[in-house]
């Protein structure tokens, strides 16, 4: 009873990363809470195949699905599976991924619960709640905390009376982290029709195409971007070793990619893709209108150039008047040094 | 065939533009410091309405919106675009509802205007970009539910057959109506107004909107279709505790604001004690990490 629940989101028979990383910010707020990391599975001839993928995240009790209609995903069935379990089961907090996924079925088990659900979150803590109103104080309440409203404001929202506290986080904005290899978790392989009523299997996906992104520039948190003055594929190597650290990806200007330095897939800009990470970082990128046009609505930028009036500079939040090869591995240094 | 459609539309403050009195201290949005625009979204699931509208004739299309009386604004520019009539719920009592409250709200007004064939929405509105309020809508209303939809395909023996993007591809689906569906951005722009329709409907106002000194008050009494069905809480039989503030679950603890000044940028050099407070300052604020 009130322990941290994932719902674990699949391709097939091959577990998201996303539920990686919520499996391992779960398992850190179920250790906070002192209560137990459950997960959630739900697919078509997924026994055998997914178990030994989720436990070593640190899962105590992973609750497996396996049923005939249960991939692709539709709406309804994985609605009823969360909805039936949370009713027996009660978890004080459910995390899935901001996926398409995710962002269907969220806001579904969250109005079915009458629960709080918080999109997209950014960082999830836990911590206490005031509430001056009505003179009540909360204890170790889950913090979620989001960019909101265009993403001129970082709201931290509490969901005080309702249970389960419901977040979503996009891909690539927590790490993943095994805790070992052999944890011993415990399985449940569940009666999928004791949850899913045979009515609610109606909508019928017909055909599928999903091809894996090569990148995953445009839903990217955060870009480590490169231009000419990185120099290099050598030069690209490292911008790729900061986006590896920050959970980022690489880009490039079209300037970089026509001397050769990288893909032409990487390309940001007008005639490449359009991107708005939360944080930009243009590495050696003077800032030619083009470019500008596929990175404006960047959250925070940063620029890195040798040439302190580079037009990039201008709608820079941070310039760094430096060179990328001197400035790009002190950033990579630091971050380690100073994150957790 | 005719369908009976209504379309979800939300007045949003244009993130695009945002002030420094955008927000209250209560950390809700204060509207009316800001730019309203018609939701991109709601504009993309407007036309797939309108397109289904042109293939069965004899279908309406409404616009269903919750906001204060000058959100009118989106169900006349559905009108000027093509849509039949619409629906504003308007309330005092409605006023700082999250998505759950605001998705009680929509299904309780959809009841009462009759179960529709079609629900249609945008994903999701530009000032929370949480997704939230179709879903729960559907959920509300016991209807099935498609998201991410870029193209409505076919209706054919009450099945609806849609393209819908999932992440790294598409996928085509096959639902029953009734049916809520949301609409993606990438799904085709909406039609631009219509010059006769503009002119036919320039003058449509809900009840609230309207003074004692408007020059063409008579006009309303001759040409019903100039006036927006307005309604509030006790209009659709509401339960006040599942509106507004009272039947928001999520509270907002704390907003920071991180609006930049006209992107003065802070200058830095690459020295390491530099860089490293930068690195500590952007963990700090959780931009990165």
């Amino acid at each position: 009873m009130n322990n941290v629940f994932v719902y674990c989101e699949i391709d097939q028979f091959q577990v998201e990363e996303v539920s990686f990383e919520l499996l391992t910010k779960g398992r850190k707020l179920a250790n906070r809470l002192g209560v137990k990391l459950e997960a959630i599975v739900a697919g078509t001839d997924i026994k055998n195949k997914v178990e030994q993928q989720i436990l070593p995240y640190g899962v105590d009790i992973l609750h497996v699905f396996d049923g005939k209609d249960l991939f692709p995903y539709t709406s309804k069935p994985h609605t009823d599976i969360l909805v039936n379990l949370f009713k027996k089961e009660q978890p004080q907090i459910c995390l899935m991924g901001a996926t398409v996924i995710g962002r269907d079925l969220g806001p579904r088990v969250s109005s079915s619960l009458t629960s709080g659900l918080t999109a997209d979150c950014t960082a999830l803590e836990i911590g206490d709640y005031e509430d001056k109103k009505n003179n009540k104080t909360y204890t170790d309440l889950l913090y979620q905390i989001r960019p909101a409203f265009g993403g001129n404001i970082v709201a931290t929202i509490v969901n005080p009376e309702h249970r389960p506290q419901m977040a979503t986080v996009r891909s690539g904005v927590m790490k993943a982290e095994i805790i070992n290899p052999q944890y011993n978790g415990q399985v449940i392989y569940e009666n999928v029709s004791d949850y899913v009523p045979a009515e609610d299997y109606v909508v019928k996906v017909i055909s599928r195409q999903v091809e894996k992104a090569k990148n995953n520039l445009k839903g990217a948190p955060i870009i480590v971007a490169g231009g000419y003055g990185v120099g290099s594929k050598e030069g690209f190597d490292l911008l790729r070793k900061l986006a590896d650290e920050l959970h980022g990806e690489v880009g490039a200007s079209r300037a970089a990619v026509d001397a050769g330095f990288c893909e032409h897939d990487l390309q940001i800009g007008q005639t490449g893709v359009t991107v708005r990470p939360k944080v930009y970082i243009a590495c050696g990128i003077s800032g030619a209108i083009q470019h500008v046009a596929g990175m404006k609505e960047s959250g925070i930028v940063i620029s890195i150039n040798t040439d302190p009036n580079a037009p990039i500079n201008d709608i820079a939040d941070y310039v760094i008047t430096g060179s990328v090869e001197e400035v790009v591995p002190k950033l990579i240094k630091y971050y380690k040094e100073n994150s957790k | 065939m005719k369908l009976k459609i209504i379309v979800l539309a939300k007045q949003v403050p244009d993130t695009r533009n945002v002030g420094k009195d955008a927000m209250t201290p209560e950390g809700t949005v204060n509207r009316s410091a800001l730019p309203a625009i018609f939701n991109p979204e709601d504009l993309n699931a407007l036309e797939q309405a309108l397109q289904l509208k042109d293939q069965f004739p004899g279908t309406t299309v409404e616009i269903l919106t919750m906001g204060p009386p000058r959100a009118t604004d989106v169900i006349r520019e559905g009108l000027f675009r093509g849509a039949d009539g619409g629906y504003l719920l308007t309330d005092r009592a409605f006023a700082g509802a999250d998505t759950l409250a605001t998705s009680y709200a929509l299904a309780t007004a959809i009841q009462k205007i009759g179960m529709p064939d079609i629900v249609i929405g945008g994903r999701q509105a530009i000032d929370g970009d949480t997704a939230q309020v179709g879903p729960q809508v559907a959920q509300k209303l016991n209807l099935n539910q498609v998201t991410y939809v870029n193209k409505v395909n076919k209706i054919e023996d009450g099945k609806i057959t849609v393209t819908r993007h999932i992440d790294g591809g598409v996928e085509v689906v096959e639902a029953p109506l009734p049916i809520l569906l949301t609409v993606n951005g990438d799904a085709e722009p909406c039609r631009p107004r219509n010059a006769k329709l503009l002119m036919k409907y320039k003058r449509a106002t809900a009840p609230m909107e309207r003074t004692d000194d408007m020059p063409y008050k008579e006009e309303y009494e001759k040409k019903p279709y100039l006036t927006v069905t307005q309604w509030s809480v006790a209009d659709i039989d509401g339960d006040y505790n599942q509106c507004g503030l009272a039947g928001s679950p999520t509270k907002v603890k704390a907003v920071q604001n991180i609006v930049f000044k006209a992107k003065e940028s802070k200058r830095l050099t690459a020295a390491d004690a530099e860089v490293e407070a930068l690195v500590q300052e952007l963990l700090e604020n959780h931009t990165i990490g």
